[in-house]
């Protein structure tokens, strides 16, 4: 997400760049720029105005127009401006009550339903127990649809039969809930159109009723101008406490979120980032401005390096490549290790500078270069992976034919691992990402 | 459908969005009336693109209109943006192939968008009118997908082809196609599992149900339809063209335009692709699907 907007963004402001003093009249194309970049990307064109209003003001200021790098410190406040307006409000998410209640709202085909089981995955990943009702009594099959999602998860899945009141469902749904000891209960609304009068008063009686320690308004970022207006109408029914954007993994630039936090200063509060149910990400504001003017999110990348590798297995890799004993084998096994991390493309993002590759990178995996990339290893001998040297014409054939793979496509894996096994001696660990193997250039 | 129902859809948009719609449109002639100035122009402007209609587009259709003379500032900015839709063929859609073959209706989309639903519709639309129509459920990825398609069935009274959840959906199709040659079915409604138009593996798919339907049926000649959420904003633009890619549109509808949003997004597309709006969703009933007409959608956005 956000690519096409750090894009635009970067031109726009380049021109501003290296260029020691800037005019007033530098400032307003640029100015003109970032507006149409920013309207392109779906920022409601209210917030738009005064984002743009805001940031000339302040560029405008003599102090830096008279600044040598007046052009490095207008893409500052820029930088600033959006932080400040992606971190209003309390982030915090809260769980309060017994059991506390989640209540997800939202416009249909929003992903209420997927965003409901990636959330219950989260919150047992907090330690609590989350059940989860299908408050959606309207569309065909949303029940059975949020049966298979809890039943993958091993999380109960309350429901009522056909005909019955939302109110009445959750009432019902708490009371199992005390029952089976559950303590987090998630509400999946039904999808409604905000001028649906009838439907809005009944999240209004829902949320009055069951005074839900989290409201979020659950929002596709591919939403355009009408974001506003959407998340405007749902909080005057209930009171929304956060987003949750979801169909981030798309190239939509996420201009939604941008126009409520600036408007309503709702916070969003994860973002959807995949179809699986471990795909959702708590939301840092000041990461997210980062990467959308193209300036890498390290923290992020870090933190779940963290999460997925473990320590022991870290060291175990340093002391390999110090002494220089890095196999096939230990290479097999980073990747399983990348892979639980999430999906390349979105991974790389993350590395400032990497944004561009990131695109080509995720393209590989989905073509499935390195499925391909670990059949050629599983196909060979311990030995063989040990000691990539004993591959001879002979071997390499059987690695290909065994693998399904073929020669030229062994031959440059092999020669690629030796690249990289010569890199790694010469960094001796830290420094750049050495290419990953198997990854062609189109 | 018959014309009472078209009326009763009709009825019930113009009930539900007058208020938001009122606003818009009251907004639009009162900057246009007279001879409306800088400050004015720039105005209709920002609400062209308040509708989505994009940036660029609706600069360059401010700036063709305030360059007329021939009419009032009203009816050229009307006539500017009926210059962006595309040609409209005035053949029966979808296409009839050679006698005895079954009409293909590949329905595409990303999540969420309303692809199930318009299936249902037009099954409904086409079985009214006397069509045999065959559904086959495509979509054995997303949870209980397949049981939304089946209660559509039921209840328009349809036959419906499904495999098991997670069966390849190339075998579907081809299933589908045996039945409805087998059947002498005159319409088959594929239905497809919302994909982001960024995954390249998932876009590769839709390619090979078009080359299975090929296979199966060479003389069909699919209609591709893309269903677009009305509340969409730029980004209906990339993912219509990624789809156009993969799977040849020759048509789309418009869904959820009973909602507050105004679906600008379509200009765009039909300007820079020149693929058709066909049909606009505008409810929950399966009545609701209407033809769309550009002329309408143009006056719509004026009141």
């Amino acid at each position: 997400m956000f690519d096409a907007l750090s894009d635009r963004l970067r031109d726009a402001l380049g021109k501003l760049t290296g260029r020691g003093r800037i005019t007033e009249a530098d400032v307003e194309v640029a100015m003109r720029e970032v507006r149409l970049a920013l309207l392109e990307a779906d920022v409601n064109y209210r917030v738009v105005k005064d984002f743009v209003a805001r940031v000339r003001e302040r560029a405008i200021g003599a102090e830096i127009l008279a600044n040598v790098n007046a052009g490095q410190m207008v893409i500052k406040i820029v930088g600033d401006e959006l932080t400040a307006v992606l971190g209003a409000g309390d982030r915090t998410f809260r769980l309060t009550g017994s059991p506390a209640v989640v209540m997800l709202v939202g416009l249909q085909g929003s992903g209420k339903t997927t965003s409901a089981a990636k959330l219950a995955r989260h919150i047992v990943r907090l330690g609590r127990q989350p059940m989860l009702v299908a408050a959606d009594p309207y569309r065909p099959a949303a029940v059975d649809q949020l049966r298979t999602l809890g039943k993958g998860l091993e999380i109960p899945v309350w429901s009522s039969p056909p005909g019955t009141a939302v109110l009445d469902i959750a009432r019902a749904g708490i009371a199992e809930a005390k029952r089976i000891g559950r303590d987090v209960l998630i509400l999946d609304t039904a999808g409604r159109l905000t001028v649906d009068e009838t439907l809005m008063e009944e999240i209004r009686v829902l949320g009055g009723a069951l005074q839900p320690s989290e409201t979020l308004l659950v929002v596709d970022a591919m939403v355009g101008q009408e974001s506003v207006t959407v998340a405007e109408a749902f909080r005057e029914a209930v009171s929304i406490t956060g987003l949750i954007l979801t169909k981030v993994d798309g190239d939509a630039r996420g201009g939604a979120a941008l126009s409520i936090s600036a408007v309503s200063g709702v916070p969003v509060k994860f973002l959807g980032t995949g179809e699986r149910t471990d795909a959702l990400e708590p939301f840092h504001a000041d990461r997210l401005a980062g990467r959308i003017l193209g300036m890498g999110d390290v923290l992020t990348l870090v933190e779940r390096a963290q999460e997925t590798f473990d320590e022991k297995q870290s060291e175990q890799l340093a002391q390999k490549l110090r002494k220089n004993a890095f196999t096939l084998d230990d290479f097999l096994e980073q990747m399983q290790q990348l892979k639980k991390m999430g999906p390349l493309g979105s991974i790389m993002e993350m590395i400032p500078g990497m944004g561009g590759a990131a695109k080509q990178a995720q393209q590989a995996v989905d073509r499935g270069d390195l499925t391909r990339v670990e059949a050629i290893i599983r196909s060979m001998t311990r030995h063989e992976r040990q000691e990539p040297a004993v591959l001879n014409a002979s071997r390499r054939r059987r690695i290909a034919r065994g693998s399904g793979t073929s020669l030229p496509e062994v031959n440059r894996l092999i020669k690629q691992f030796g690249e990289m096994q010569r890199m790694m001696r010469q960094l001796s660990g830290g420094g750049r990402m050495p290419a990953i193997p198997g990854l062609r250039r189109r | 459908m018959t014309q009472t129902d078209q009326r009763d859809a009709q009825a019930s948009i113009e009930a539900g969005v007058a208020r938001s719609r009122a606003g818009f449109a009251t907004r639009l002639r009162g900057l246009l009336g007279g001879s409306p100035d800088a400050d004015a122009w720039e105005e209709v402007e920002e609400t062209l693109i308040s509708a989505d209609m994009g940036a660029e587009l609706a600069v360059g259709v401010v700036a063709r209109a305030r360059a007329r003379r021939d009419v009032i500032p009203e009816m050229a900015v009307r006539y500017e943006l009926l210059e962006l839709f595309a040609h409209r063929d005035a053949v029966p859609w979808p296409r009839k192939p050679a006698p005895g073959v079954p009409a293909v209706v590949l329905v595409v989309g990303v999540n969420g968008t309303g692809k199930t639903t318009t299936i249902g519709k037009l099954a409904h639309r086409f079985a009214s009118r006397g069509a045999r129509v065959l559904l086959a459920a495509g979509d054995t990825f997303r949870a209980a997908a397949i049981d939304q398609l089946r209660i559509w069935a039921q209840r328009v009274d349809v036959p419906l082809v499904a495999h098991a959840a997670n069966a390849d959906p190339s075998a579907v199709v081809y299933d589908a196609m045996d039945a409805a040659v087998a059947r002498g079915t005159d319409v088959v409604i594929v239905d497809t599992a919302g994909r982001l138009h960024t995954k390249s593996n998932l876009m590769e798919e839709l390619s090979k149900i078009r080359r299975t339907i090929a296979k199966r049926i060479p003389e069909a000649q699919p209609e591709v339809l893309f269903v677009l959420d009305a509340t969409t904003g730029q980004n209906g633009l990339t993912q219509a063209r990624a789809f156009h890619e993969s799977a040849g549109l020759t048509g789309i509808a418009l869904t959820k335009l009973d909602s507050t949003a105004r679906g600008g997004v379509a200009f765009s597309i039909e300007q820079a692709l020149g693929i058709p709006v066909l049909f606009v969703g505008v409810g929950e009933r399966m009545e609701d699907l209407l033809d769309f007409r550009p002329d309408d959608f143009v006056a719509a956005l004026f009141g």
